[in-house]
């Protein structure tokens, strides 16, 4: 993975088992050929060109990378992209239907949440997560859910007002 | 002026790089325009005394003298404005493009910026110091004046009227009487325009703004929540391979020895080395960097300082002729002092802290021939192209950075490694190659926030009037080291020093700790004296702006209304630097049990002249204040014998939604002051007031930030709460 750089056993070429599988991206079944325990971010990112999905720690503390599996959040770069050939991944270019933004998109925007913007793919993932499995969530309970995305342009009170917008709340006059 | 006017940007050009003055950036119009496809070219030539005086920012490097900037107008009406500065976060994209749509006098929607392109944009020495707005700006709005006077003097010729008969409205010209109108790019017809501006055009005035100074939204705000937007380490080239460098075991090692051949066998893998740089290139990123870990090198590494080391080492390595601020002397601080009734004596500390750029440093190198061009984030596309000229030997034509708006930077991508190691590796490989920095990278071998040691000595009569002031910072810089305070004595110095870390540019920079250490120290005095902490303040503060940012901050928060309990304390803290005013009002809560702090609510007033934008301003305000809570209660690097001890953000805690307290931000628009810069100051506030405040609740004084880690720093004394 991306983070072990200059970490970790050095691998002998014969280790290094290349294995295909198929992904579900965003609906269409992309054929990969891949190391194993390569992660899904690199594989998102690297071979399959999308990079939407972020890089922001390798290590599965800043959700940079957040996907959708199967509706539900997960740490791209903690999985490997084999393992996750059973499930239906959702990457931030796959939010869009029709032209149409999804209504997490839509609130990051209407909010203004956001300033370099390198973190919200994987904020507007994780929001689409929880709202996914909790229709009215509390301020608290979005804190919660969301500790686990960094911005570090710290954007929080706006990403929180976004969330909330999403989710039907009665606009409390956000941050803006 | 009380206040000392010093360089605030003493780490601006960059923590290494020694970059000559390349100010006469030529560009040849003509064919340029051939690119553009005819049109209306407008350059600035001549710059503006009011910019001119900016230029000593600079630091000995002059602005560019034949052009600074440059604005086409082409047949479709569609406006393409050109500079160096570049987008990280800090929405100058929108602001400037709203600045030029004022005054040219057309829609927001027809403009684009061009920025950070070194083969299309003016030189410019980078995006750093809060400048754009008040140095950039100008220009452009300069520029587009002489544009729209152009414009209407086209269109008079054309009708055979007087030009002042003539309005310049939504991109379009009209006579008095409204029977004829012409579009801009009617009045060019796509024919090669040049126009020079010279001399000192007169800019629409703040209140008459109709586009400037309205919450437009982010430019392009729609790519960055669908995923489109590119981001540097985001750009593929067709046959890129990806990178991967071997990075040193510690800083200042040296190689003893290395065995590349297991990566060399590895399928695809290509080994570069040139010295003790050491890379690989491979046709897939995970494949370069198991190349990386096949590699067996031995280093060795000296003895270096630690964080227990830290102060001592600031203090006994002074270093003298670096860019040293003034030493600002006014009456005797030491007689003052002996005949005050209070008088207080503290020394105050920050850590190294990491800017921790989410994206971190990336490049893609390709070379065509002899020409090199790379994708790159940074603050300063110039100056990544001075490194890349020294490195490979080449002149300024050829070799073109390209930046695309990155994810931020905070002052620490000034320096352009990835572009060089890519450009290295490209070079070698023949194709264009991508290198991505891991987390560990950045976190290692880019640069910190400088540590820093500040002592204050202060004085005070009875009745609360300040007589002595006396500051030094030891290492950490001169920005806003004076005091704002009405002082009859004072001392107040800047002591470079060698430093154990390579360290450099940060949001703020010194203003954080020179404003931590002073704000504490006001707060201190006042209890001394048994005075209100605003009363105090207030009582010996003139300045007309920093006074209101306290007020409508105090005014807002409830200042005064309720008393601190052990369990709840109020703090206040404020200043000015880089143009801008700040008041934060901070409501901790300590829980008795566990020791642990959290700040409940914070108010921050903030000024800095006419508001440009004042959704992108809030959003500055509000960002730089939630990024202060790192580096006032946790942020610190730690590190020993040229290692980084916490490189990872398991290890380097920064701050999250848990931490963000309740912000309200209370902008002042001065619609008769000239806009500043606002991506910085917002941050100085935060650490103070909440210092001042937990000092409210426990009566502790906490001199050291971070004031409340997990785990004692070495070298810290560990004070008594946890965050």
């Amino acid at each position: 993975m991306l983070e072990a750089i200059n970490g970790g056993r050095a691998r002998l070429p014969a280790e290094f088992g290349m294995s295909e599988f198929v992904l579900n991206v965003n609906g269409a079944r992309l054929h990969v050929n891949a190391p194993a325990d390569e992660s899904l971010l690199s594989v998102l990112r690297n071979r399959l060109n999308l990079t939407g999905t972020k890089y922001g720690c390798g290590e599965g503390e800043c959700g940079a990378c957040t996907v959708l599996a199967d509706g539900q959040a997960i740490r791209s770069c903690q999985v490997p992209a084999s393992e996750a050939a059973s499930a239906k991944i959702v990457t931030i270019e796959g939010l869009e239907a029709d032209g149409m933004l999804s209504p997490v998109q839509q609130a990051f925007l209407d909010e203004g949440a956001l300033q370099c913007g390198y973190c919200t793919s994987g904020m507007i993932m994780n929001a689409t997560s929880l709202l996914n499995s909790k229709h009215r969530p509390t301020h608290d309970e979005i804190a919660e859910a969301m500790n686990g995305n960094v911005c570090r342009c710290g954007t929080y009170p706006r990403i929180l007002a976004a969330i909330r917008r999403a989710a039907g709340e009665p606009d409390d006059g956000g941050s803006r | 002026m009380k206040r000392l006017d010093l360089e605030t940007t003493e780490y601006g050009q960059g923590p290494t790089s020694d970059v000559p003055n390349r100010g006469s950036f030529e560009v040849d119009r003509r064919a340029f325009l051939k690119v553009l496809g005819g049109g209306l070219l407008i350059c600035v030539t001549d710059i503006p005394a009011w910019v001119q005086e900016s230029g000593r920012f600079f630091g000995g490097h002059e602005l560019p003298k034949n052009v600074s900037a440059w604005l086409h107008i082409a047949a479709d009406s569609q406006v393409k404005v050109f500079t160096g500065k570049v987008e990280v976060g800090q929405n100058i994209r929108t602001s400037l493009a709203q600045q030029v749509a004022e005054e040219l006098r057309v829609p927001f929607d027809s403009i684009t910026m061009v920025m950070g392109d070194t083969d299309l944009v003016p030189w410019d020495m980078g995006t750093f110091g809060s400048r754009t707005t008040p140095t950039m700006a100008p220009v452009l709005r300069a520029m587009a004046v002489a544009a729209r006077e152009s414009l209407m003097e086209m269109a008079a010729k054309r009708w055979r009227v007087d030009a002042a008969q003539l309005t310049a409205r939504n991109g379009r010209i009209t006579d008095k009487k409204g029977s004829r109108s012409l579009t801009y790019g009617q009045l060019t017809r796509g024919k090669d325009i040049v126009k020079v501006v010279t001399g000192h055009p007169a800019l629409t005035p703040a209140k008459e703004w109709k586009i400037a100074g309205t919450p437009v939204p982010k430019a392009d705000g729609r790519d960055f929540v669908t995923g489109k937007h590119k981001f540097p380490s985001d750009i593929l080239r067709p046959a890129m391979l990806f990178g991967a460098v071997l990075r040193p075991d510690g800083f200042n090692a040296t190689l003893d020895s290395i065995d590349t051949s297991a990566a060399g066998k590895l399928a695809g893998v290509k080994v570069v080395r040139d010295r003790d740089f050491v890379g690989t290139v491979a046709p897939d990123a995970y494949t370069a960097q198991q190349a990386v870990k096949a590699i067996h090198a031995k280093w060795s590494v000296p003895a270096q300082p630690s964080n227990k080391d830290l102060f001592e080492y600031l203090k006994s390595n002074p270093v003298s002729g670096r860019n040293e601020g003034p030493q600002h002397v006014a009456g005797s601080v030491a007689q003052a002092v002996s005949t005050a009734d209070v008088k207080l004596e503290e020394r105050y500390t920050v850590q190294f802290i990491a800017h921790a750029p989410l994206e971190p440093r990336a490049a893609v190198a390709e070379w065509d021939g002899d020409k090199l061009t790379v994708w790159t984030g940074t603050q300063r596309p110039f100056g990544v192209r001075d490194e890349l000229m020294q490195a490979f030997h080449l002149p300024p034509a050829q070799v073109r950075v390209i930046q695309p708006d990155m994810g931020s930077g905070y002052g620490g991508k000034h320096t352009g490694e990835a572009a060089v190691e890519a450009a290295r590796l490209a070079k070698a490989a023949g194709r264009p190659v991508k290198v991505e920095w891991a987390r560990r990278e950045e976190m290692t071998w880019a640069y910190f926030r400088p540590a820093g040691l500040i002592e204050i000595k202060a004085g005070a009569r009875r009745d609360g009037t300040l007589v002595a002031w006396e500051h030094h910072n030891y290492n950490s810089g001169p920005a806003a080291i004076g005091t704002p305070y009405e002082v009859a004595n004072q001392l107040i110095q800047f002591h470079p020093t060698k430093s154990p870390l390579r360290q450099g540019s940060y949001r703020g920079l010194a203003a954080t700790a020179n404003h931590f250490a002073r704000e504490s120290h006001m707060d201190a005095m006042a209890h001394a004296a048994k005075m209100d902490p605003l009363d105090f303040r207030l009582k010996n503060l003139t300045d007309a702006r920093l006074r209101a940012v306290f007020e409508r901050s105090a005014d807002r928060f409830g200042w005064g209304r309720v008393q601190s309990t052990p369990e709840r304390g109020f703090g206040i803290a404020g200043g000015t630097d880089k143009g801008g005013y700040i008041a934060t009002c901070a409501e901790v809560e300590i829980d008795p049990a566990t020791k642990n702090v959290r700040i409940r609510r914070v108010v921050q007033a903030w000024e800095s002249g006419a508001i440009v934008n004042p959704d992108g301003l809030r959003n500055q305000v509000m960002g730089a204040m939630v990024q202060a809570i790192g580096g006032a209660l946790f942020e610190r690097i730690l590190f020993a014998n040229g290692r980084i001890l916490n490189p990872l953000f398991a290890e380097y805690r920064l701050p999250r939604f848990k931490d963000t307290p309740q912000v309200e931000v209370i902008l002042i628009d001065r619609k008769d002051l000239p806009s500043a810069g606002a991506g910085e100051t917002g941050i100085v506030g935060l650490a103070p007031a909440v210092g001042n405040a937990i000092f409210a609740a426990t009566g502790v004084r906490l001199c050291n930030m971070p004031m409340a880690p997990q785990e004692a720093i070495p070298g810290v004394k560990q004070g008594p709460l946890r965050s």
